[in-house]
């Protein structure tokens, strides 16, 4: 083989590579991203039951119930509406009533929410970016509170 | 007095890099020795500076001085000795400090090693290096100065993110960012070669060790920061395709692609152009991995805080490395000297294949990493990239490359024979089918996913191993004389087989968490809960007070079929200062499996949520990555890779050819 032949070669199977991964990109692109919603977004959008998303808001003050074996149910809102959420398992340490919060999971056929992860933030003064985003929007930011002392 | 130093001796750094970037460039332009020199003696001034610097910051610490902004969002008087002082790179302004330090301590050792690098090729090296640094000063010194005072200082400070409160935090950053910014010397000296125009076998023997010490630092700090995740979290996972794992990942797959790039440019002069844009690609993902971390792009207990003035400035770093790179690259590659050819069925080939696919690879968590952030800006959507995009797309390209290691590692040099390459891989292949199939059979209904991997990390170790044997024995030779041709293999070869056989020891590890078994529970003194064979009772929970929190320690009995296996704790922690729980799990280590307990809510009545893991395996998924760095580092002692080694200075006379 020349020189060129074999560059084109290599060329070749480079192209072979980029297509093949650039398919089970694509394919993947369609099944496997999650969304991210507010319970308004939910509404707006009309998700399906059965639809994997995430949903993101604060904890309803209050709406926290514990049953047997670690379930838990609470309500996550924000300005305008707010959604059952059912879960089985741990609860991140920093989860709690009106703070922020993610879950993600997917609608049943009764439009409760049922999630099988929900995150919390990592920081007492931090809140999850989405949620913060969405408060925002909506009008409803307050600001994080603030402990850092004033800088003169 | 000493903080107002330390930035004073920061800002001088930044001159004296500006000094470094400028004028050795001057110097190897109008080829003029002395200014040259310049480059060296700069180059060990700003490590001087920056040790400084850190130095008093790090006294500010240790001495809990509250007139210290820094200090006083990220310490406390009671904090522990330890975390005192890796608290200093605990945050964001500390950790971009560490950054720069070790950048000039990597300049400096380029500096210092005059004997094995040609003077012109060091200084336009050092000339790159000195503009990073520039840029990352620039970047401290305006927007995350670490020496700022407050008026009037406060009494107390506000403590250290207790996730962060672990030796986790001393080992993991600091084993990250060597494996970063090493790979700023192999951009470094890409930059050089470029700037030069000329490229030969010597500066791929220079840039090796580099890679390679880069590469094994970035090995271990990746592994360090996933063994923390999963014990300090608390839910047991060791990888979330979390963007900021991702974003270690990336330029771990680049540099490794890098370290077989590197050889066959050393061994056959081949792959040049591909080699240097390697190396530039590999440390823009570093960069794009710090933009990624540190801008605030994304939440994550990584990003201590958000400033958008930060953002964009990292994100101009971003462009102006990556964009003048690759613009140096697209003019000057053309003018490098073509490299020699080879035979696609060779080792050479292999290597090719081999970057290939990990380029590829990358290229995929590139796009799961980035295209949330892209969909966001476009549309306003917002998406969740998680690990089921990864496992279809990541997954499906590095298998066939794992199945190609040991074929790859045992072809020859310049033309391989491929059907006589797997004959000697016959055995091997027998064996792991056996074991896989035995395996399969015994698995009692678990899933088939396990024994798979276990059989193709089984492949991946023999046939790491294969490749001694069959270059020390042959049928006949008599044991001793086969062991003692063994053991006078280069080191380099060895390096290669542990490091190989390192990836299959993680994969058998990934691949036994298919075997992981879980259970809930809310448990009551004396109540049991378990998972798979084991069992947990619940045997007192207690109170204590430490320095600066105070937990609920629970105390857990530990059986498997009614024999008893010891005690675990777990705690519920309450940082007093922040008013921030923590879980700490309880881990029982047996043999290379763990039982893993994590404590939950305490309820009103007493009752506490429980979980209890069962992972078998699971500790060769970290023993898998310090046996590959251990790999890399018996390669790293091989006497032909040595700076300064008495044969380098020959073949620099001979090999240095101008392109032109």
């Amino acid at each position: 083989m020349t020189r060129k032949q074999r560059r084109l070669t290599l060329i070749g199977v480079a192209g072979c590579f980029l297509a093949i991964a650039l398919g089970l990109v694509f394919y993947a692109m369609n099944d496997t991203i999650v969304f991210f919603n507010s319970p308004a977004d939910v509404v707006a959008k009309n998700v399906q039951p059965g639809t994997r998303f995430r949903l993101g808001g604060l904890v309803k003050e209050g709406s926290v119930q514990r049953g047997d074996n670690q379930q838990v149910a609470f309500e996550v809102m924000d300005a305008e509406r707010s959604i059952k959420v059912s879960y089985q398992g741990m609860l991140p340490d920093l989860f709690r009533e009106g703070q922020g919060v993610v879950a993600e999971g997917m609608l049943d056929p009764a439009g409760i929410f049922k999630a099988d992860t929900v995150l919390a933030k990592h920081d007492e003064n931090y809140m999850p970016r989405e949620v913060a985003d969405t408060l925002k929007k909506q009008g409803h930011w307050q600001g994080e509170a603030s402990a850092a002392p004033p800088t003169q | 007095m000493l903080v107002e130093a330390g930035h004073f001796a920061l800002a001088l750094a930044l001159g004296l890099s500006l000094i470094q970037f400028v004028v050795p460039l001057w110097g190897a332009r109008s080829n003029d020795p002395v200014l040259m020199a310049v480059a060296p003696a700069a180059a060990l001034a700003v490590l001087a500076c920056l040790g400084f610097a850190f130095l008093s910051l790090t006294v500010a610490y240790v001495t809990s001085d509250f007139s210290v902004l820094n200090v006083v969002e990220n310490s406390h008087s009671t904090k522990p000795m330890i975390y005192k002082i890796s608290g200093v790179w605990g945050n964001h302004e500390g950790s971009m400090l560490l950054w720069v330090l070790i950048l000039a301590l990597f300049g400096a050792v380029v500096a210092l090693a005059r004997n094995s690098v040609p003077a012109r090729l060091q200084a336009n090296t050092l000339a790159v290096q000195g503009l990073v640094t520039v840029a990352f000063l620039l970047f401290i010194l305006t927007t995350s100065n670490p020496f700022t005072r407050v008026v009037p200082m406060p009494a107390e400070g506000q403590d250290l993110n207790p996730l962060l409160q672990d030796l986790g935090l001393a080992i993991h950053p600091p084993l990250l960012y060597i494996g970063y910014v090493g790979f700023s010397i192999c951009f470094a000296f890409a930059c050089a070669a470029l700037i030069d125009g000329r490229i030969d076998a010597v500066w791929a023997r220079i840039v090796r060790p580099w890679t390679l010490g880069a590469w094994v630092f970035l090995t271990l700090g990746i592994a360090m920061g996933s063994y923390w995740a999963y014990y300090e979290l608390g839910w047991g996972g060791w990888w979330f395709w979390d963007p900021v794992e991702n974003a270690s990942l990336m330029p771990w797959l680049a540099g490794t692609a890098l370290v077989h790039s590197t050889v066959v440019m050393e061994k056959r002069d081949a792959l040049k152009v591909w080699t240097i844009l390697l190396a530039i690609l590999t440390f823009s993902l570093s960069l794009l991995g710090t933009f990624l971390v540190r801008s605030g792009v994304l939440t994550s207990v990584h990003s201590f805080a958000v400033d958008p003035e930060r953002g964009v400035f990292i994100l101009g770093i971003l462009v102006l490395f990556i964009g003048g790179s690759l613009t140096l690259f697209a003019w000057r590659a053309p003018l490098l000297k073509q490299g020699g050819l080879f035979a696609p069925v060779s080792r050479e080939g292999a290597l090719v294949l081999n970057n290939l696919f990990l380029a590829t690879a990358c290229a995929t968590v590139f796009i799961g990493t980035l295209y949330p952030l892209a969909l966001e800006v476009v549309t306003g959507d917002k998406i969740s990239v998680g690990a089921p995009f990864f496992n279809f797309t990541f997954l499906p390209l590095v298998v066939p490359l794992l199945l190609l290691v040991p074929l790859g590692q045992t072809l020859a040099w310049k033309r391989g024979n491929f059907l006589g390459t797997a004959q000697r891989l016959y055995a091997v292949l027998g064996i792991s089918l056996i074991a896989t199939l035995a395996l399969v059979a015994f698995r009692n209904g678990g899933p088939v996913a396990a024994p798979l991997g276990i059989g193709l990390g089984i492949y991946l170790i023999l046939g790491s191993f294969n490749e001694i044997v069959t270059r020390s024995w042959s049928r006949g030779t008599p044991l001793a004389s086969a062991w003692r041709k063994a053991s006078g293999l280069p080191r380099s070869t060895w390096g290669t087989v542990l490091a190989h056989a390192g990836v299959g020891v993680t994969v058998i590890g990934i691949a036994a968490t298919a075997w992981d078994a879980e259970g809930l529970g809310t448990l009551k003194i004396g109540d049991t809960m378990r998972a798979g064979a084991y069992e947990a009772r619940l045997e007192r929970v207690v109170p204590r007070q430490a320095a600066n929190y105070r937990e609920d320690v629970a105390t857990l009995r530990i059986s498997r079929g009614g024999r008893e296996l010891g005690t675990v704790e777990t705690m519920k922690r309450l940082y007093v200062t922040r008013g921030m729980p923590t879980t700490e799990a309880g881990i029982m280590t047996v043999g290379l499996s763990q039982v893993y307990v994590s404590i939950g809510e305490i309820l009103p009545d007493g009752s506490i949520g429980m979980r209890i893991y069962h992972k078998p395996l699971v500790l060769l998924i970290w023993l898998g990555a310090v046996v590959m760095a251990a790999g890399g580092t018996l390669s790293l002692t091989d006497r032909r890779l040595r700076i300064g080694a008495p044969s380098r200075a020959r073949a620099m006379q001979a090999a240095s050819v101008p392109a032109e």
